[in-house]
């Protein structure tokens, strides 16, 4: 157990796990709350990045602050794409925020001060484990609060029935552009975390590869399910890192791991299991045992 | 690049942009007949078009075959592949959530990608020039022996497509099929073999497209199919995803949009102008050029 805090490899996993849940925090929100697809979550991770990034690179300005402007940036972006596009309903939402994650990179690619395609390199490192988990457990906090609010009852009552929710008052529209920003914010935090870990950054990291990393976190964990998507993120970011001793084969028993969870758990690891259920099921089980006994 | 010489270009340009747009085209109608039945996005798509491709390059390198050859092998290879992918990796997942099977299909994208790398290694491979680099002139347009062959191949499958799905009963019964799978059911169509058929229709197409390509721009590798594959998927949905002539026009619009973009002068955003063409349309036409509006129903 303490090889886990001092073995620097296994740090380093764990920081990269926890940048991802972060990410994936985000589109939980967008995906499995309010059921808008998004296919193009790396895009946003991206623009935090960059522009954090080269906030330390050309202002140096403190970390605390870059995280927080990171996501800020990645949340306008998101606002900027959400009005227009998220009129548009499933597959064609989907097909959209692909497509715009591919001319973001694209124009990351072409951009003088993001360094085009060799990367932008020389960001200093910031980003320590600790510091990863402080905004991992402040993600997983603010995501059950806006789950336990109106406006979380809102996003959840809009993936139902749009046009239910619609005729109970709800402006889906700004819901569901504010469900998005959010969503972007979080992209964009865990980008900024991402940049100052790696120290380097390359408009291909972003690409649509690792949208559809972000989303199968989401998806296998179980959609809609905070423990869900943690658990998702764990067991995708840590099984490549375990499989590490078949090399090539690597990839291609992941990709089988895809298909068969899938098939045999269609809706996730933790779809439709009832977590609070079982807790509270198992307390009352030992409370009426005490009492009987 | 001034507007004259441009202009005088244009149809040169032109002809350029139809030859791409025709193998866009080919590889978009596999993605909208899919969609158009089971509703998905059948992002292993691209990649039955990857392996046509390969098949056609080991038949022409190994068994020295000539072009048409090549192209029935790959047909031949692509198949069964796509059908048994259609059995495993989608049928299981067909009544359960819209992502689930999309999940599953981007599973099958990444492993047949890995696959291959395994076997044929990462690098692009080269084409071996089985067509003699004959040129034609006509007026200000030079057309090569290679876009005549891929313009009249892709237009003869094309044609091939519309009288199999117009005229024949299978093609009657995919109709049915995707104007309402549970209506067609009880009609007594056997809606399995029909979502079977479509697969095989669609990688057919595409395992032509896969060796064209593949002869066109004289590289084979294995990530071929995904942006290909990607801007195939944008033409079926500018066309309107779902519409056979949707996609035809989908991929010559966009083949053509791209050549011009290109000699415009903005070849380092060549990736990009498909998406962003894309996202313009569908803004305007939520449901692509010549899609169907959506009924929203309580």
């Amino acid at each position: 157990m303490l090889d886990l805090i001092t073995n620097p490899y296994y740090t380093q996993v764990l920081t990269v796990m926890g940048i991802y849940l972060v990410a994936a925090l985000g589109l939980h929100l967008i995906t499995g709350i309010t059921g808008q697809f998004s296919f193009g979550h790396a895009a946003f991770m991206s623009v935090g990045a960059y522009s954090s990034a080269l906030l330390t690179l050309h202002l140096h300005t403190p970390l605390v602050l870059n995280l927080l402007l990171g996501g800020t940036a990645a949340a306008l972006i998101g606002i900027l794409l959400g009005f227009p596009s998220l009129r548009l309903t499933g597959d064609y939402l989907g097909i959209t925020t692909l497509g715009f994650a591919e001319i973001v990179r694209v124009l990351f690619i072409n951009m003088g001060i993001t360094g085009g395609a060799s990367g932008l390199a020389g960001i200093p490192r910031e980003t320590n484990f600790a510091l990863v988990y402080v905004v991992v457990i402040l993600g997983i906090w603010a995501m059950y609060r806006i789950h336990d609010s109106r406006f979380g009852r809102a996003l959840a009552a809009i993936r139902e029935d749009e046009i239910a929710a619609e005729s109970m008052g709800i402006n889906t529209l700004l819901y569901k552009v504010t469900s998005f920003a959010i969503g972007s914010f979080y992209a964009g935090v865990s980008g900024a975390l991402f940049a100052h870990l790696m120290q380097y950054l390359n408009p291909n990291d972003f690409g649509i590869a690792r949208s559809f990393d972000v989303l199968n976190f989401v998806v296998l964990g179980g959609l809609g399910s905070i423990p869900g998507a943690v658990l998702g993120t764990g067991v995708l970011t840590l099984a490549p890192e375990f499989l590490r001793f078949i090399r090539e084969y690597r990839m291609l028993i992941y990709s089988l791991l895809m298909v068969l969870m899938m098939i045999f758990r269609p809706n996730g690891l933790l779809g439709g299991v009832d977590l609070k259920g079982i807790f509270k099921n198992l307390f009352r089980r030992k409370f009426s045992k005490a009492v009987s006994g | 690049m001034d507007i004259n010489s441009f202009l005088q270009l244009l149809p040169q340009q032109l002809v350029n942009g139809v030859t791409l747009g025709a193998t866009y085209a080919l590889i978009a109608l596999g993605y909208t007949m899919v969609y158009g039945i089971i509703q998905l996005i059948n992002f292993a798509h691209g990649e039955v078009y990857m392996i046509g491709a390969f098949t056609g390059l080991y038949m022409v390198t190994v068994y020295r075959v000539n072009f048409f050859l090549a192209m029935f092998a790959a047909i031949l290879m692509c198949v069964p592949l796509a059908v048994v992918i259609e059995r495993v990796a989608y049928r299981p997942l067909r009544n359960s959530t819209r992502l689930a099977p999309l999940i599953s299909a981007l599973g099958v994208s990444l492993f047949l990608q890995t696959l291959v790398t395994l076997i044929k290694g990462p690098n692009p491979q080269g084409f071996p020039q089985i067509i003699k680099d004959s040129v034609y002139v006509l007026g200000p347009i030079k057309f090569s022996l290679v876009q005549m062959i891929i313009l009249i191949v892709a237009s003869l499958l094309m044609v091939l497509l519309h009288l199999t799905v117009k005229y024949t009963k299978v093609g009657k019964a995919m109709r049915a099929t995707s104007e309402n799978y549970e209506t067609a059911y009880l009609m007594g169509i056997n809606v399995n073999r029909i979502i079977s058929f479509t697969f095989a229709l669609g990688a057919a197409l595409a395992a032509a497209g896969g060796v064209l390509v593949g002869m066109y721009f004289n590289s084979v590798h294995p990530f071929m199919g995904v942006t290909v594959g990607l801007k195939s998927f944008c033409a079926a949905v500018l066309g309107g995803i779902g519409s056979i002539p949707g996609a035809m026009l989908g991929g010559m619009f966009l083949g053509v949009a791209e050549v011009m973009g290109v000699a415009a002068g903005f070849g380092t955003y060549r990736d990009a102008i498909a998406f962003a063409l894309l996202i313009l349309v569908l803004l305007v036409k939520p449901t692509g050029l010549l899609g169907r509006p959506i009924q929203r129903k309580v």
